[in-house]
């Protein structure tokens, strides 16, 4: 079950996992990308960071929504209306169930119809839908999530900027994706499938 | 990296203020945005809004295009990164002023979903919203596979016509139908001689020897289609015409807008010179054009190179457009 202290820890631990591999995320979206990604996603976790800071005990929606809006304001690009949609998607379902594989299908739910893209596009997608899939069955690892990231590699991109390269874009991680294994590997460590 | 600025972080809400600070004539800025919005309000009155915007680092896009006449607003994002939705839906209210807003979107997945989610907030506030996603630069293939093509300096020839349009009381349905007909007709193709430096990445975008050139390269340094040795500024503009040709079927009966950019770091002596080819090009296909203009309209911060717009006006209203009077900075 998700719980508002886990949404927190959660966000502590991602925004760390993030300052830490900023300059590793922005190499990674260059030879695919725009070099912006690690950049982006450190704006946005700082913005996530001063908010929450503002907020005392805030119920999950509170806090859920807290995150979505910093996201959405703070890392501009194509990865803050994704991660911010997917917060939003949360935020709004939250008072219904606090499973985490709802929340999270709703979420993934909310990435595909913002974004256009599916399974296997070479997109942060590629990470989500797997870690949704084994949240479902119970079975969500780090070894699982890691594996659905270095899928990437041998994906042809079809969205977003790396599809400019077509083919040229295998053999490089997608930056979203390995972005999102940190967000899943964040949770689990915040207690999150516990 | 050698560039005029304080600290990479800063170059943003700095360059705004200077530009502000330089233009009140024309523009100023939203409160609490990097967004500006036209000086001269009066000028909006009875209008539908038209906003633009995207990553930093085109200057003088998309602020020096605010103005009666053009652009009502242009919201700006860091560098080479889409603006966020907050800011857009700020600018978006900052200018209807009852009759609708109309969105001018580059085809970047960012842009996209931004933009499209600032108009989803302008909606919950009842405010019309309508968009044309521009995607002229014929350098990728189109394909419904892909995010398509991008948008590159034919968007400024769209600033223009629709600026003119809403100008002279368009509804913000007409302003869309003019969009969506003319999007077709706009071309565009580069070539790069270097890349750009973004200057919280701090060295070039991409390695270009310095004996070559590269086709079809995108503003965001983007790869295009080939490299080559470096040619004369004659062979260039053969292969851009030609390029275009095979996309527009130029034709001697039709009269063209052109639109020769510079990417940022080349001089306007070269521009010119490459003009100069370019029309002893065209004229070999007995084409003269209807319009022109050469300068740095759709930069890409410090990339040298030069991009070729198009524009094929099969609409007699297309040309009037295009010569209305501005009040912005930079048209
Ligand atoms: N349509 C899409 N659907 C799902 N994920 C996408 C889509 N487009 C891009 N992405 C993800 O976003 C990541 C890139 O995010 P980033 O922050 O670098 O934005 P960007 O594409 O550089 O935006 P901008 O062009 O505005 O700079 C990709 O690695 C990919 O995982
Ligand atoms: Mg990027």
């Amino acid at each position: 079950m998700i719980t508002a202290e886990i949404v927190d820890k959660w966000m502590k631990l991602f925004y760390s996992k993030i300052s830490e591999q900023k300059a590793y995320l922005s190499e990674l979206d260059t030879p695919i990308g725009d070099g912006d990604h690690g950049n982006n996603m450190m704006r946005g976790m700082q913005g996530v960071e001063d908010s929450l800071d503002k907020l005392s005990n805030p119920d999950l929606k509170t806090i859920l929504k807290t995150v979505a809006m910093a996201l959405i304001s703070k890392v501009g690009g194509a990865a803050g209306p994704l991660y911010g949609t997917a917060f939003l998607e949360m935020a709004k379902n939250c008072e219904k169930t606090q499973a985490p594989a709802e929340l999270f299908k709703l979420a993934l739910e909310g990435i595909k119809k913002r974004g256009g893209a599916t399974t296997g596009d070479k997109t942060m997608i590629d990470v989500w839908a797997p870690a949704v899939a084994a949240l479902e069955t119970d079975s969500l690892s780090v070894e699982k999530i890691e594996a659905a990231a270095a899928g990437t590699k041998d994906l042809v991109a079809k969205k977003g900027r790396a599809s400019y390269l077509g083919e040229r874009s295998v053999g490089h991680l997608d930056p979203g994706a390995v972005s999102s294994q940190y967000l899943f590997e964040s949770f689990i460590e915040a207690g999150g499938i516990e | 990296m050698k560039k005029i600025i304080n600290s990479p972080g800063d170059v943003v809400p700095e360059m705004i203020d200077g530009l502000v600070r330089a233009y009140p004539q024309y523009v100023e800025r939203i409160p609490g945005t990097e967004a500006v919005v036209r000086s001269n309000k009066s000028s909006m009155d009875g209008k539908v809004g038209i906003v633009s915007g995207g990553g930093s680092g085109h200057e003088p896009a998309h602020p020096g295009f605010v103005g009666k006449g053009m652009l009502s607003a242009a919201v700006a994002g860091q560098v080479f990164t889409s603006p966020t939705p907050d800011q857009i839906y700020e600018a978006i209210k900052a200018v209807n002023t009852g009759r609708g807003v109309f969105l001018v979107i580059k085809n970047y997945s960012g842009d996209v979903m931004n933009f499209d989610m600032a108009s989803d907030m302008a909606e919950l506030d009842d405010i019309p919203v309508k968009s044309i996603i521009v995607d002229d630069d014929i350098a990728v293939e189109n394909s419904l596979y892909t995010q398509g093509r991008r948008g590159v300096a034919g968007t400024v020839l769209m600033h223009k016509l629709v600026g003119a349009a809403a100008d002279q009381g368009a509804s913000l349905e007409e302003i869309e139908e003019l969009a969506n007909k003319a999007l077709p007709h706009i071309s565009t193709i580069a070539v790069a001689l270097s890349a750009a430096t973004v200057p919280e990445v701090g060295k070039p975008g991409f390695e270009l020897a310095d004996d070559e050139i590269e086709y079809g390269v995108g503003i965001h340094s983007e790869p295009g289609y080939r490299r080559e040795k470096i040619k004369t500024s004659h062979e260039l503009a053969e292969e851009l015409v030609s390029k275009i040709d095979r996309e527009l079927k130029l034709d001697a009966t039709h009269r063209y807008a052109i639109l020769v950019n510079g990417m940022g770091a080349t001089p306007l002596m070269e521009q010119y010179v490459f003009s100069h080819d370019l029309l002893d090009e065209l004229a070999t296909r007995k084409i003269k054009p209807a319009f022109m203009k050469v300068g740095n309209y759709m930069t890409s911060i410090d990339m040298a190179g030069i991009s070729l717009t198009i524009f094929d006006l099969i609409d007699e209203k297309w040309l009037d457009y295009l010569n209305y009077p501005v009040e912005t900075i930079a048209w």
